[in-house]
Parts: structure tokens; sequence; C-alpha cells
């Protein structure tokens, strides 16, 4: 199918520890599909194998239809790949660097401008300055660019705004919705939490292992267990470690100046008592609080955990 | 008033006509959690290494640990701790062996380094794992191990730039637990990070913005001063007056 990306039972090891175990999932034609994962839950090996750069162990893989172990050479044509490290040449000008990549796809830098004029007036100023001489933002932006410069129909971006400041990492997510607006299916894998929001549907990952796949909000909508949300004017290691000894609290985790603390869901009022009576300082209750893809993912990870103890 | 572990006045470094660091003046007090929060670009990183001895300042003031930053450099080096998610352990060689290579480079006699890497090892349950290469341990033990032998030598104040970038959420807050236990005992920390929720977990904050420092107080009265309900508002707000 067009734009898709389809993955049947994905694994591979480089040792005896999977790198990845069974991944199964599907991009849809023109999304934004998110991998959201710690450094070693396996994104890099993933997209290594799916831009055809790495072959899988066991398991079956189609980018647009085409096989990414038979039709290597043509998914190579046919895709954008901006990888985890800075890979453009730093010794060619920012202008060069993208005449160079649309020719290697046998393009011209203005056959597809328009795909990156929102990102490249932003990158104009400084064209004829080295590669290696930009501010990380505007490397960042430029692979972006040398990616999308052969209009692509499957971009993969492999941990684009890691070690990127907030404002950058905002920024960033604008640009690639400007250029997902415009047919593009987009891959992309990153350590932030709070990032899963800009995608159309995410995949949590752990350990090579995926834990779960929907869009963001039916995650979070769906977290099973019941959460309270409090603030303190004590010492908050403190009392943490008072929370932990409570049987009814399950999961006792610092969010920011807040602690969250998960249990079943019709413990919920029970344990706000609990709490309420154990502890000596004024606590604040947020009766509206939401869980975030940050509990969501705890929840998962120590469920996966718990498993694979036992 | 505190014993000041960190202070600096008008420091400023140059490169060419380009300034990275703008006159620069704070204190960071002794047992403080201190975190040192800007954009990409913003000079964290060159004020970082001017205060780790690791480049002279163009002009201003600065000592840490009580040694100057111009006269004193090599002494700075070997009083800090400094730890970063890129700069770390070697993969390639045994636990031991890190242990031994980074307290021979904060010049502790063998004798010290025998008994402080026995007990590191104790209090991380890693006796057994001595003779393993620290490439096949999980990346939450190589976490906390390269933590425990940043601060092997005792030092009152360790350098933590970004620890926790890529890490996840569970290992990101057994880590944070790490700090403020390492805080308790009276060491300095002294951490930059990007995740906004770890900058409400330190005791100061401050904000540098193009060279400067914008903001520098507590995170409960930087959210005030700035009128935001979290650390990353008061970023966005800062940050964003830049561009």
């Amino acid at each position: 199918m067009k734009n898709s990306v389809t993955a049947y039972g994905i694994s591979k090891s480089y040792t005896e520890q999977p790198a990845l175990h069974e991944i199964d999932f599907s991009a849809q034609p023109g999304e934004i599909f998110g991998f959201i994962g710690a450094d070693g839950a396996g994104k890099t090996t993933l997209f290594k194998i799916l831009t055809t750069l790495l072959k899988m162990d066991a398991g079956k893989a189609e980018v647009c239809g085409y096989d990414v172990d038979k039709d290597f050479k043509t998914i190579r044509k046919i895709i954008g790949y901006m990888p985890g490290t800075f890979s453009l040449y730093g010794d060619l000008s920012v202008e060069e660097n993208l005449r160079f990549f649309a020719r290697v796809f046998e393009s011209t830098l203005e056959e597809n401008f328009d795909l990156i004029r929102d990102i490249y007036v932003l990158l104009e100023p400084f064209k004829k300055r080295r590669a290696a001489d930009l501010s990380g933002g505007m490397k960042q932006k430029l692979a972006l660019c040398c990616a999308l410069i052969h209009k692509p129909e499957v971009l993969f971006l492999d941990e684009p705004t890691t070690g990127v400041d907030p404002v950058s990492r905002q920024e960033f997510w604008q640009n690639l919705k400007t250029v997902s607006g415009q047919g593009i299916t987009t891959l992309v894998s990153t350590p932030y939490m709070d990032e899963a929001r800009q995608c159309d549907r995410v995949a949590l990952i752990q350990s090579g292992k995926i834990l779960q796949i929907d869009t963001p909000e039916n995650i979070v909508n769906s977290f099973p267990k019941g959460l309270i949300v409090l603030k303190t004017t004590e010492n908050k290691n403190i009392l943490m470690n008072e929370l932990r000894k409570i049987a009814e609290a399950e999961s006792v985790f610092s969010f920011g100046e807040s602690i969250h603390i998960t249990c079943e869901p019709n413990k919920k009022q029970e344990l706000i008592s609990i709490i309420t009576s154990t502890s000596k300082g004024t606590i604040s209750f947020d009766a509206q609080a939401k869980p975030d893809i940050e509990d969501c993912f705890l929840y998962y990870m120590q469920r996966e955990n718990v498993k694979s103890d036992n | 008033m505190s014993n000041l572990i960190i202070e600096t006045e008008n420091l400023t470094k140059k490169f060419g006509e380009f300034t990275a660091v703008d006159a620069i003046t704070f204190d960071v007090s002794e047992g403080e959690i201190f975190g040192f929060l800007g954009a990409n670009g913003a000079g964290k990183t060159t004020a970082m290494k001017m205060l780790c001895g690791l480049l002279l300042p163009t002009s201003g003031k600065a000592s840490v640990a009580g040694y100057d930053v111009y006269s004193q450099s090599e002494k700075i080096k070997l009083n800090i701790g400094y730890m970063s998610q890129k700069f770390s352990l070697f993969a390639d060689l045994t636990v031991w062996e890190n242990i031994e290579f980074y307290a021979g480079i904060y010049k502790m006699k063998p004798t010290l380094i025998k008994s402080h890497g026995a007990k590191l090892l104790q209090e991380l349950e890693l006796e057994k794992q001595k003779r393993r290469l620290i490439g096949t341990l999980p990346l939450g033990i190589r976490q906390k191990l390269a933590f425990s032998i940043a601060i092997i030598h005792e030092p009152r104040l360790v350098f933590l730039d970004e620890p926790t970038g890529g890490v996840d959420p569970i290992t990101r807050r057994r880590f944070w637990e790490m700090i403020y236990e390492a805080s308790s005992r009276g060491i300095t920390v002294f951490v930059t990070t990007h995740y906004m929720d770890e900058a409400e977990y330190c005791d100061r904050i401050s904000m540098m913005v193009d060279g400067s420092i914008k903001g520098l107080d507590t995170p409960a009265n930087l959210k005030a001063q700035f009128q935001s309900k979290t650390m990353y508002d008061v970023f966005l707000k800062l940050a964003r007056k830049s561009v």
C-alpha cells in the first residue's frame, strides 16, 4: 500500500539479549507515528531494519508495499532517513549539502523546493556557511531538509530532538507538521515522553518490546489504574518513603514538584483517606489530575518487568 | 551565611567577536542542588568548562571549591567530580578497571582506591559483577555506577552534565534519589538538564539566555516571578524572548 509501513514479528539480536523481540505495527499513509522509549530500547535497530541498512533475524516488513529484504533498492529511493547522529558533510556549505543530497536522488534543489521552503527560509541567511559551523538547531533543520529534498514517500527520523532544549524541540515539531501535512508518512523516535502528544499514534517501546500502540489520547484514557496526584509542604522524599509502605499504593513516583501514586481504581478514596491520616505535613490533592503518557509508560514498564522476573 | 563553594563575578568568555558567556555573576552554597538551565547555545557548556578548570575565562572572577579558575585549575580538577551522559564509563573495561582508572585520575592512593572501591561495590551490590565488562551491564546499573565513581574521591562538589538524557523514566527517578542521597551527605550538586520536571527537584535554578543569567532563584520563586504554573512555562517565556 502506498506510503504505509508494516512490520510483522521483527526480531533481531546482537548478543544473547534480543535488541528487538517480535515487533508488530502498521503506520498508515500520512500519519506521524512515534516510537517512544529510552536509550537501548531498540528504536535505532528498528529504524535501521526498516530503512534496509540492517537485516532482521526473523519477521517481515514492508515499506510502501515493498519488502525490506528483497526490494531494498526501490525502498532506498523512496524514503528519507535522518539518523540519530549528525551525518551531513561538515566541510560542505548548507547549500552544497542540499544540492549534493538532491543529486544523489537524481533531483535538484529547485524541483521539490516547496516541500522545504518553510524550513529553508530559516537556514537561508547561513547558506554559505559550512555545515560543521552551524549551531545544533540549525544542523538539525538542515538534516531535515536533506532528508526531504527528494520528496520521499516515507520519512524516518531517528531521535531528531535528543539533547535539544524544550523551545527548539517545539519548533522542530512545528516544522515536522508542515511536512506531514503534505502527505508524507513520518516515523519518528524520541526518548521524551511529552512528545507523544505530537504524534498521531505512538508505540511505547522498552527492552526491544512494544508495550502499547495507540493514539496518545487512547493510551492515556485507558490507563487501568487509579491515579492520585498530590503536593506536600514537608520533605517530599520522606513522604514518598512513607507512602511506599502503604499496601494499597502500588507505585509512588516523583513528578516534578508533585507525587503520583497509583492503586486499584476502586481503592482510590480509601487510599486518599489513609494518606491524609498518615501524613504529618500539609498535603494538597489535585482532584482534576489525569494520567499523562509518562504515567502510562511507567505502569506498562513495571508490568513488563514483573512479567520477565517471573 | 553558609559557605560558598562556587563564586563568580562578571565571568566572561569570548571566542573572537562572539561572547559565549557574558558577565555572569552567581554563587552556589555548600550542599545545594543547583540547576543550570538554558537553551542550546546559551553558553551553559562554556560556563561549565570554565568552572571545571578546562577553559580559561576572558575576564571576570571565579573560584570553585576555594580555588581560583585562572591560577589553580589543576587543584579544581582534583577537587570536583564530573559526570555526563555522553562522557561516562568505558564499555570495554570491567567494573573494577573503571573504578581504578577514574580513581587514578583523581590521584587517589592505591590503598584508598581499594577500600573506597570495595565500599562502593558493596553499596551498589555489585561485588559479584566486579570483573564484568561495563558494556554487558544494564543501562540503569551503569548510570548508578558512573555517578558513584564520579564521587569516589569524596569531592565537595560534583558537576552533572545532562546525566539523565535518553534514560527511561524509572531509571531517571532512581538517579535523582541518588542525587538527593549525595546531597544529604553534604556534596554540592551542579546539574544541567533538558527535563523540566527535574528542574523542580533543584534547590535553586539559574536560567541562561544568550550568554547571560536571566533568572536565578528557587523553582517556586521563579514560577511566581514569571507568572508560570510550571518550570516548562518559565523556560519558554525566558528562552523565547531571545528568539
